[in-house]
């Protein structure tokens, strides 16, 4: 009986130690881009030249990263794409819900075939809309400006529909039906029933329109002429420009890129991955 | 049957309800794609009237050999990138899937390259892509292989991309890992009291419960495959030799750089029909292999 035991926790600790084998080893080409970014980035240029390439820079030189962030207008990037980011969130967290609204809490004959094209709209690529949406925001005036970055994000966007309106389909139907026979409106039930129990729902929206404007590259290429206006994603091209040789200073400029994103996604992960199965909720 | 008055509110509230989102369907798609059909038929700088000139857009797109050129290259793409990153994704998720006590921390690391902006991916693959001092031909080199060129040679460039694409893999897997989290345990159990092996089971259970969340995958990764731009803009500019000039790039460029909007409206109806007509292809297909759980 005892030598059974023994056998049954080896064949266990054997299944733990190669299911981690696996894991590691899978995990090593995710992580290995952020440590050479990380480690080109404190070192300094002629280590950036050696071979066999030097893994821990030695000396580390902090100081690529002040140079980095002084030769581009760094801060006015980072104002403008913060001034974009605000307000399509505010856009989104306006229109998306109320358009899930409609399609969840009342009903309504043409409902699901509705949510079925607004589905269908999401795989149309940007570039074929690109020209004439350039056309009428140039007769608008809006060139040069981030209205055409913004101002359809108030007019609701298709998958943050989609998963706000699953999440409407938790919520028992009994709930506004009471408020309905209270005499409520349908605004007075959306504004004061329903949005406040999505706070969580519209937090992992907030978090994807967030992300959605922070890498958004080809639209500000499109409608941002001047530099001045440039969000981050355009503006650090200058480095593509600017720096040919000097890797260790273009990475140093890449983890200051990435640095934003790492430290959203360690305040949200949570929020992330629940979001995410709020999109595989069945009907 | 005459709707009762009950019915008629209900249609009222749920058209305005869902009104901000016809209104900018109509403005900033519906519009658009017909206007794009006109001005296709037309040349046009952006300013001034655009000059009726028929098909004569389509009929010189036909002998544009970097139209040809940027067509093959996004095929080329599409036919590996597409099938690749369904692989990648659903080994991951599977991966992922693994009972320890420290997943967390394996679906953190695998996940967060697919969040990060792709202009950021882009620098940082530049170095990693680097022949004489990137860490990828320095780690071939070590096993005595003499790496390629990667995105500075015309044959290995489209390919170097394409693995590239899947160090974002990470997103489709966590779809794919919810789906598979998804699937009952019952269905399992019952096929392991039939004496099911694992093979069987991820046949028989495991692909069928998660078939309408592939079907959904896959029509999203051809469009996003579509409109791969940014990473070929900022790193190659669609060289070298044009091996990088992609579909949509190259109509960027006839848009914004040469202000042929007319030309490039031809090239942007091309790319919807060409779109949906491969959506529908796999829509149909879909109908033999999707399946959708009752109730």
């Amino acid at each position: 009986m005892k030598i059974l035991l023994n056998r049954k926790t080896a064949k266990f600790l054997k299944g733990q130690v190669v299911t981690r084998a696996i894991l590691v080893a899978v995990c090593i080409p995710f992580l290995l881009p952020f440590f050479w970014m990380l480690s080109t980035a404190l070192k300094n240029l002629p280590q950036t030249v050696t071979f066999p390439p030097v893994w821990i820079p030695d000396p580390i030189v902090w100081d690529n990263f002040r140079e980095a962030i002084q030769t581009i207008p760094f801060f006015t990037y980072f104002k403008n794409t913060a001034f974009y980011v605000v307000f399509s969130i505010v856009g989104t967290l306006i229109s998306c819900p109320f358009v899930a609204y409609g399609l969840s809490m009342v009903r309504w004959p043409a409902r699901d075939s509705l949510l079925l094209l607004i589905l269908a709209t999401m795989m149309i690529p940007f570039p074929v809309t690109m020209v004439p949406l350039f056309i009428i925001f140039g007769k608008l005036g809006w060139i040069n400006t981030y209205a055409p970055l913004i101002v359809p994000t108030f007019f609701g966007t298709p998958f943050f529909i989609f998963l706000l309106r699953q999440f409407f389909m938790t919520i028992p139907p009994a709930l506004p039906d009471a408020a309905r026979i209270d005499g409520a409106s349908e605004l007075t039930i959306f504004a004061r029933v329903i949005l406040p129990l999505c706070k969580p729902a519209l937090g992992v929206v907030a978090l994807f329109q967030f992300l959605a404007s922070w890498n958004n590259f080809m639209g500000p290429l499109i409608y941002l002429m001047e530099e001045s206006k440039y969000p981050l994603s355009l503006g650090l091209q200058d480095y593509r420009s600017t720096y040919f040789v000097e890797w260790n200073l273009f990475m140093a400029a890449s983890t200051i890129v990435v640095v934003p994103t790492v430290i959203i996604f360690f305040i949200f992960q949570r929020r992330l991955i629940e979001g995410i199965h709020l999109t595989g909720v069945k009907e | 049957m005459p709707l009762t008055s009950r019915q008629r509110k209900n249609i009222r509230t749920g058209l305005f309800f869902v009104s901000p989102w016809l209104i900018g369907f109509a403005l900033f798609l519906v519009y658009p794609i017909i206007a794009s059909l006109y001005y296709s038929m037309t040349r046009f700088v952006g300013i001034g009237s655009p000059k009726w000139i028929g098909f004569w857009n389509y009929s010189f797109l036909i002998k544009d050999e970097l139209f040809w050129t940027s067509l093959y290259n996004i095929m080329y793409y599409l036919v590996f990138a597409v099938p690749l990153g369904f692989a990648v994704g659903l080994g991951l998720a599977l991966i992922m899937n693994f009972k320890v006590k420290e997943k967390s921390i394996y679906r953190t690391i695998i996940y967060f390259p697919a969040i990060l902006p792709m202009f950021a991916s882009a620098f940082i693959w530049l170095w990693m892509f680097n022949p004489q001092l990137g860490i990828i031909n320095a780690l071939l080199g070590y096993v005595g292989i003499d790496g390629p060129g990667w995105i500075g040679s015309p044959t290995w460039s489209k390919p170097s991309f394409i693995l590239l694409v899947q160090w974002g893999a990470g997103g489709p897997a966590i779809i794919l890992l919810a789906a598979l989290q998804d699937v009952p345990r019952e269905l399992y159990e019952a096929a392991e009291l039939d004496g099911a092996g694992q093979w069987y089971k991820f046949r028989r259970i495991t692909l069928p419960s998660i078939s309408p969340v592939i079907l959904f995958h896959v029509i999203m990764a051809v469009s996003g495959a579509f409109q791969f731009f940014d990473l070929p803009y900022i790193m190659t500019e669609g060289g070298p030799a044009n091996s990088t000039l992609f579909y949509s790039l190259y109509l960027y460029r006839n848009a914004f750089q040469y202000s042929k909007m007319g030309y490039a409206s031809a090239m942007a109806w091309i790319l919807f029909m060409l779109n949906l007509g491969i959506a529908i292809i796999i829509f149909k297909t879909s109908l033999r292999w999707i399946y959708y759980r009752a109730g």
